[in-house]
């Protein structure tokens, strides 16, 4: 059952007021400006036997995404596309406050976002890799792990899933006599647009991009936004326990576009400079 | 999400004879289950939620309490009976995420600081579901944790908006979710202008997403007449016989 208990990390009295005050000058405690995202690093294709891979790290939130494709049986209801599962696990490694076993809803939400974001784009068209109509398709797992957590783990999952995406190579499978063979050959994988994950917080009045671990444990609430190569809305996620006025919306909604343009730029240049 | 038919036809109608801007026929009743604190059942549609409120109570397991506010606990469960295809009882990742939301989407309203030590459970049963079943739980469960007498700021009025035909219209059913292009669940606080819901998924511009985001909040405050309206009926009873007292 979900439950208001937080579990976050712990932010000092004194540094929580110190964070306040920061903010109420228009300044963050690592010396961000409020719209100001952290540096993001991508290192591709870091896993050789995956079909696809990446490390990203947005400040010091460390993802890694890796892609393995098969061919299986079609989702119900979608006979006619390949399978596409995301899926993300917060890893012991990553903080202090993490413990092995099954996902807590936090990482739930986390994989059901960043799946939502990816696949509601259509960045991977999924018509495209379908076998036998019906029976047999490709299933594309991309799987994350966190290793490091520092905040916003929302982002840096998606941009690890749309780089590892990005650069990566699918077998060629094909039927013969009523079999899947594997041909040995390698394709791009059949790719749509690209999309963008934006992620703000509000900590009292005050808008923040990118929050870092201290300042979600101080967040009051958060919105995650999901624009395409169009800068369309593709995904859009409320999330922790406060509200936004309609006009904090609108203003996120219009900065994840315009932010989302920037981090796609950002995005093609480092998977291109790498392929 | 593509495509196949039609679901709006040339007079403008929708699949269920509604107009663009028609909310489904909502009724609340309040104070259906016994034995909770606060209850709520609410049809919208064909979607029939039961909601039971327990609470403030002790909190088990004990080391979940806060020394400074209450817990609050939600769960959304779907029975296995509710959809077109049996729904197996155990909790889905779907049901554990929109448990979560829902939980935040009522915890603006609440002043959970006024009961320290103590945890508030909001069980939201979804009986028979017809697409937009997240919105008519949290809208009942806003008017049973009045009807628990919690200390609240505002009610919590949700509603959808979505994208059908590349026409946005009010209140998603179940064929228009499936098959229609966007969906957007907003939850709302009338009097204090907050947003506590949002989600989306579908593709939306920017003047459809505003256009979207808009009628969602007007059909918030549709559906916020309606929660007042089942509230007043049980603590008033109806309009009429109050306009009778008062002559």
């Amino acid at each position: 059952m979900s439950s208001s208990k937080r579990s976050t990390i712990i932010v000092e009295h004194l540094r929580r007021q110190q964070m306040w005050d920061f903010i109420s000058k228009g300044k963050r405690l690592d010396g961000r400006r409020l719209d100001e995202m952290r540096p993001l690093e991508i290192e591709l294709d870091i896993i050789k036997k995956a079909n696809g891979s990446a490390r990203v790290k947005l400040g010091d939130s460390e993802v890694v995404a890796g892609i393995k494709a098969e061919t299986g049986e079609p989702f119900e209801g979608l006979e006619n596309k390949g399978a596409l599962i995301i899926s993300a696990e917060v890893l012991p490694t990553a903080s202090p406050y993490v413990e092995p076993g099954p996902p807590d809803e936090e990482t739930i939400e986390l994989a059901r976002v960043v799946d939502r974001g990816i696949r509601e784009s259509e960045m991977l068209d999924l018509e495209k890799l379908v076998l036998v109509p019906g029976k047999v398709v490709y299933t594309v797992f991309v799987d994350c792990s966190v290793l490091n957590t520092d905040g916003n783990l929302l982002d840096a999952t998606s941009y690890a899933v749309v780089s590892a995406l990005l650069s990566s190579k699918l077998p060629v499978f094909e039927m013969q006599d009523g079999k899947v063979v594997d041909t040995g050959k390698l394709q791009d994988a059949p790719l749509t647009t690209i999309p963008v994950s934006i992620t703000a917080v509000r900590i009292g009045d005050t808008i923040l991009s990118d929050p870092t671990a201290e300042e979600e444990a101080c967040m009051n609430a958060r919105i995650t936004i999901t624009t395409n190569s169009n800068s369309e809305y593709a995904a859009i996620q409320k999330g922790f326990a406060g509200g936004f006025t309609r006009d904090q919306i609108k203003k996120a909604a219009e900065v994840a576009r315009i932010k989302g343009e920037r981090v796609r730029a950002r995005l093609q240049e480092l998977t291109k400079k790498a392929g | 999400m593509s495509q196949t038919r039609s679901l709006i036809d040339k007079q403008g109608r929708r699949t269920d004879g509604r107009t663009a801007d028609q909310l489904r026929e909502v009724k609340i009743t309040v104070g259906v289950v016994k034995n909770a604190d606060g209850s709520a059942f609410i049809e919208f549609g064909k979607n029939k939620i039961v909601v039971a409120v327990y609470g403030p109570r002790e909190v088990h397991p004990k080391h979940m309490a806060q020394p400074d506010r209450c817990v609050l606990r939600c769960r959304y469960h779907m029975s296995p009976f509710s959809t077109d295809t049996r729904k197996n009882p155990a909790p889905s990742r779907r049901e554990v995420e929109i448990s979560k939301v829902m939980r935040e989407a009522l915890e603006p309203a609440l002043l959970l600081e006024d009961y320290p030590r103590a945890a508030i459970d909001v069980y939201v049963e979804v009986l028979q579901a017809d697409g937009g079943s997240r919105c008519a739980g949290i809208t009942a469960a806003s008017v049973a944790l009045a009807d628990a007498g919690i200390n609240m700021r505002d009610l919590v009025s949700a509603c959808a908006a979505g994208k059908v035909d590349d026409k946005i219209v009010l209140d998603i059913n179940d064929t228009e979710d499936k098959e229609g292009g966007a969906d957007m669940p907003v939850a709302y606080m009338p009097h204090l202008d907050e947003v506590t819901l949002l989600q989306l998924d579908g593709i939306l511009t920017k003047e459809q997403f505003n256009e979207c985001f808009d009628k969602a909040i007007e059909g918030c405050r549709m559906v916020y007449e309606v929660q007042k309206q089942a509230l007043m009926q049980k603590y008033f009873g109806s309009e009429t016989e109050l306009k009778e007292e008062a002559q």
